[in-house]
């Protein structure tokens, strides 16, 4: 469907839903087209492509609201659909904070280019998509005899959102995602099969790094945990490589979400501008980094995006507030959502953090656990590497780590100089002093 | 862009983990102006799923001539009808209702173990021949094809229900989530917030493949999640209760309305009482029923037989051998009544059975998909499952749960001289090939020379598979298959499945605690 086709589509959704009783609507439209390809033993072993449409209609009528998406878009359907949602949500409680934005928010004085949409995608073809795929994994397979099996993957998306609300939001928005990589599993003896991964998404082809780096990335990874086991339970220097450290950060976005303060269930409740965490973390929340995973111009609630400094110095500055959970908390709203996670990163790489560690262990993926919004009490499985004197000397697995927020952050020691590029969480490697892993 | 996560399966508890919450009094009714011409969707025959999905068995015929004419061995389509609801309460009023609407069809190719997928979410003959072109490309010859002669296969019924969804307005829905609000705060002052979600799900699913199956099911679900945010000098704590299943509005019984009110609080305020355990490894006594996550990460997605054949599992070497006690015995079985990961036939129109994954302590059968059971020449175990027509089926569980031992509950208790009563979990997660794998402990108790003594809470376990089922040294006789809401993460598809334990001893793991 065209980008035309969908504004008028959501336009006289819009006007349905009002005829039908609604005081206010607000439509988003998307639809996404997907390839994927996967190798595995010099075959293709799956090949998949589709393409897919949505619909959401949120519902504001009488102080009443519901929300109700579907992927059939034919209007005969969608009238229907209109008509017995009104009147269903009719039956709901009243709640006075439930109505749009106020459309102030919906202004964008400019609108800096993001680089989200990768003009090349038109013109890749399915055969060069497969290749790549299928040198992924020659270069996987080819690092080390211990190798049992590599699977390549390939996939692309092109997606496209209008959005429309019934008191004057307009906007869309086309981007592009490319993935690549690979997992690979190895032998370890009688002690199992470890494996591991290396894959990588940007906004642009020719971002991906090549088979080469995936392939046998992945391979060494796999290949470094041959011989892993747990260690003697204790307080060690943690470093969380940059790649696995989105797991910490749902620790600081959940509890910092507008909807976990007004619910009681946010340990940084009553924490606004005071120190929550060590001075050397600085976050910021950035919709418009340039080819940005998590770049974009409007969230959900169709509110202009804006460059916010979230914690700065480990100062809490702001809370993720979203339109409805602002209204009842009486706070401005900034957007309830994250887009691009930044941090402001520190002089030391991975390898030089590494050599100031007397001993500790290097986190380089999390397994399980879980973190409880309300207390800030938080465990997590682990696999790493040991670090004595500065060098790595062994590989660990099968530990947890166990804390709380509060104190967790203010542990931080170090930001690392490589932000992870893969990801919207654009993370660096980060060194913290004394935390608690429980192992034999 | 799930990719990363292919190897790395999880399990999780939660109304967030539930693909879409909804609710809406007709809108079950809309249906996409394709009548219903039965009065009860449980009675529905083959011609009432071909005119609902508005196709007849020409026109499958001809799709299906389509995806194999480039010289793939086989093919199936798998049409599928999705409406859920859900209705939330917050800050003592209903006052948000969600639904979804999913309707498309997903077409199949193998070529050997290779497989080509499409979907389209507009059933029409044009619609449906292009998207099985594009499965069709999984192979690269040309292939003349005779039309594929259907047979109806019939099924048993293992989740009747009374009411339909569709009958279930959202004015019925609205009175039992303002009950267990009420009673919420009815029951403890230092309650100090609440939520409730009440979400159903119904699922039509027509399916046909070229060996001349054609088959279809109905498939409901409902649960309700409460969760009660309590606050004691002010300190707050958090902890929920959840009743799930593939039933209908009669599982809302008033007793089952009390349970998960005061399940709720009872729980949360516990939580002001808790203690963190000491690190390291330890004795841990698995309370009987939701333990069984113990068994969904530590062998049940190990003996899915992709990762096998594949030979990435830590189980890819050890059929026939010994790996546990010979009291151990664990199933996966998707027959149990009315139980949310219950499957009348899997997403393969294949038949659904109890497959033993362990027999009185040899390991014994993997679980299987078509391609799986087609390179061990196997029986299909009815283990291929989809999140929906948007995916290609792999081996999955359904309910997984290990049979009653010879020891007492109490026995097993007295037995710890220190260590850890787990009693509820919310998650966990396994590293297939290396066997490690974790479950994250929500709540529970310490074992102190042999008697439960102080509450625990927000602790991860972690464990490696094939040493824990050694490590399995007591089972007793009280089983118990929980009801909880669990939704089962592999390769980016989440599908419902359920769980089961006896109180159980595990003699070492690894528990996540303070020094």
């Amino acid at each position: 469907m065209s980008t035309i086709n969908k504004l008028d589509l959501a336009q006289w959704v819009i006007e349905q839903a009002t005829k039908s009783g609604a005081d206010e609507a607000a439509v988003a439209i998307t639809n996404q087209r997907d390839v994927e390809f996967q190798y595995r033993d010099k075959k293709l072993e799956k090949l998949k492509e589709s393409t897919q449409n949505g619909l959401t209609l949120d519902i504001y009528t009488q102080k009443r609201y519901s929300s109700h998406s579907t992927n059939d878009l034919r209007r005969e359907s969608l009238a229907k659909l209109i008509e017995e949602a009104v009147s269903a949500t009719k039956y709901l409680n009243e709640d006075e904070f439930r109505t749009l934005p106020d459309p102030k928010y919906y202004h964008m004085a400019t609108k800096p280019q993001l680089n989200i949409r990768d003009a090349t995608y038109d013109s890749i073809d399915s055969a060069n998509r497969k290749k790549l795929a299928a040198e992924i994994e020659e270069q996987g397979m080819s690092e080390s005899d211990l190798i049992i099996s590599t699977t390549a993957g390939y996939s692309d998306t092109l997606y496209e959102t209008t959005r429309v609300h019934s008191n004057g939001f307009s906007g869309q928005i086309e981007g592009t995602y490319f993935s690549a990589g690979a997992e690979v599993t190895v032998r370890d003896g009688e002690a199992g099969r470890p494996s591991d991964w290396f894959y990588a998404t940007t906004r642009f082809f020719e971002d991906l790094p090549g088979p080469a780096e995936l392939g046998k990335g992945a391979a060494r990874r796999a290949l470094q945990k041959v011989g892993q086991s747990k260690i003697a339970s204790g307080q060690y220097t943690m470093i969380v490589e940059n790649r696995a450290g989105r797991r910490l950060l749902g620790m600081l976005a959940g509890p910092m979400s507008a909807r976990s303060l007004q619910q009681k269930r946010s340990y940084l409740d009553g924490m606004l501008n005071k120190k929550i965490a060590s001075e050397i973390l600085t976050i910021t929340d950035d919709p418009f980094l340039q080819k940005g995973l998590g770049s974009r111009y409007f969230d959900g609630d169709g509110m202009a995006a804006n460059k916010r400094i979230m914690i700065e110095d480990g100062i809490l500055r702001q809370f993720y507030i979203d339109n409805y959970y602002g209204k009842k908390l009486e706070m401005e709203p900034n957007s309830g959502s994250t887009s691009n996670t930044v941090f402001t990163t520190g002089e030391l790489s991975l390898e030089e953090m590494t050599t100031q560690v007397e001993k500790g262990i290097l986190i380089n993926g999390f397994i399980g656990g879980n973190f409880n919004s309300t207390t800030g009490d938080f465990s997590y499985g682990i696999v790493g590497l040991l670090i004595e004197k500065g060098k790595i000397v062994q590989p660990v697995n099968e530990m947890n780590i166990s804390g709380n927020g509060k104190d967790f952050w203010n542990k931080l020691r170090a930001v690392g100089n490589d932000p992870y590029p893969y990801s919207s969480s654009r993370m660096p490697s980060l060194l913290f002093e004394d935390i608690q892993f429980s192992g034999v | 862009m799930n990719m990363r996560i292919s190897r790395r399966t999880f399990l999780k508890k939660g109304s967030q983990g539930l693909a879409v919450i909804g609710a809406a009094p007709y809108i079950l009714k809309v249906d996409m102006s394709r009548a219903f011409s039965m009065s009860s969707p449980q009675t529905m025959e083959l011609t009432d799923y071909l005119n609902h999905f508005g196709v007849s068995e020409e026109v499958i015929r001809d799709v299906m001539s389509a995806a194999l004419s480039r010289g793939g061995d086989y093919c199936d389509l798998f049409f599928q009808h999705t409406i859920s609801n859900n209705v939330g309460l917050e800050d003592k009023a209903v006052n948000r209702a969600y639904t979804n609407i999913d309707f498309g069809v997903g077409i199949r190719v193998l070529k050997g173990d290779q497989t080509g997928y499409s979907f389209t979410e507009e059933i029409t003959p044009e619609a449906m021949k292009l998207a099985a072109g594009t499965a069709s490309t999984i192979a690269d010859g040309s292939r003349q094809v005779e039309p594929v002669q259907m047979q109806v296969h019939k099924h048993p019924n293992y989740y009747p229900i009374e009411t339909p969804w569709e009958d279930v307005g959202i004015d019925q829905k609205i009175p039992y989530l303002q009950s267990i609000n009420d009673k919420m705060f009815a029951l403890d002052s230092r309650v100090l917030k609440s939520r409730v979600g009440f979400s159903d799900y119904t699922s039509y699913i027509l399916f046909a493949n070229s060996d001349g199956r054609i088959t279809y099911d109905y498939q409901p679900m409902t649960s309700i999640y409460a969760f009660a945010t309590a606050e004691e000098n002010g300190k707050r704590e958090e902890n929920y209760s959840v009743l799930a299943g593939r039933q209908g509005i009669e599982l809302f019984t008033p007793a089952n309305i009390d349970f998960l009110s005061s399940e709720a609080v009872t729980k949360t305020v516990a939580l002001f009482e808790a203690v963190k355990p000491e690190a390291g490894e330890m004795e841990v006594v698995l309370a009987a029923g939701s333990s069984g996550i113990l068994l969904h990460e530590a062998i049940g997605h190990g003996m899915e037989a992709d990762f096998n054949r594949k030979e990435i599992s830590i189980f890819s070497d050890k059929i026939n051998k010994p790996v546990a006690e010979k009291f151990v015995t664990i199933v996966d079985d998707g027959r149990d009544k009315n139980v949310r990961g219950s499957i009348n036939i899997d997403d393969e129109g294949n038949d659904t059975e109890r497959t033993y994954l362990v027999e009185d302590g040899i390991l014994r059968s993997y679980l299987h998909d078509r391609i799986s059971a087609g390179y061990y020449k196997v029986k299909p175990t009815g283990s291929g499952r989809r999140e929906s027509f948007r995916y290609a089926p792999l081996p999955r569980m359904r309910n997984t749960y290990m049979l009653p031992g010879p020891h007492k509950k109490e026995e097993i208790i007295a037995s710890v001289k220190k260590g850890l009563y787990a009693e509820s979990f919310t998650n966990g997660q396994v590293f297939i090939g290396a066997g490690d794998f974790t479950f994250y402990v929500k709540s529970g108790y310490l074992i102190e020379n042999g008697k439960i003594t102080r509450p625990v809470k927000d602790i991860n376990i972690i464990g490696n598979g094939p040493r824990v089922l050694k490590d399995i040294v007591m089972v007793a006789d009280d089983f118990k298959l929980d009801s909880g809401g669990w939704t089962c993460g592999k390769d980016g598809q989440g599908v419902p499945v359920s769980l089961g334990l006896p109180t159980v001893k595990v003699a070492k793991i690894t528990v996540g605690g303070v020094s």
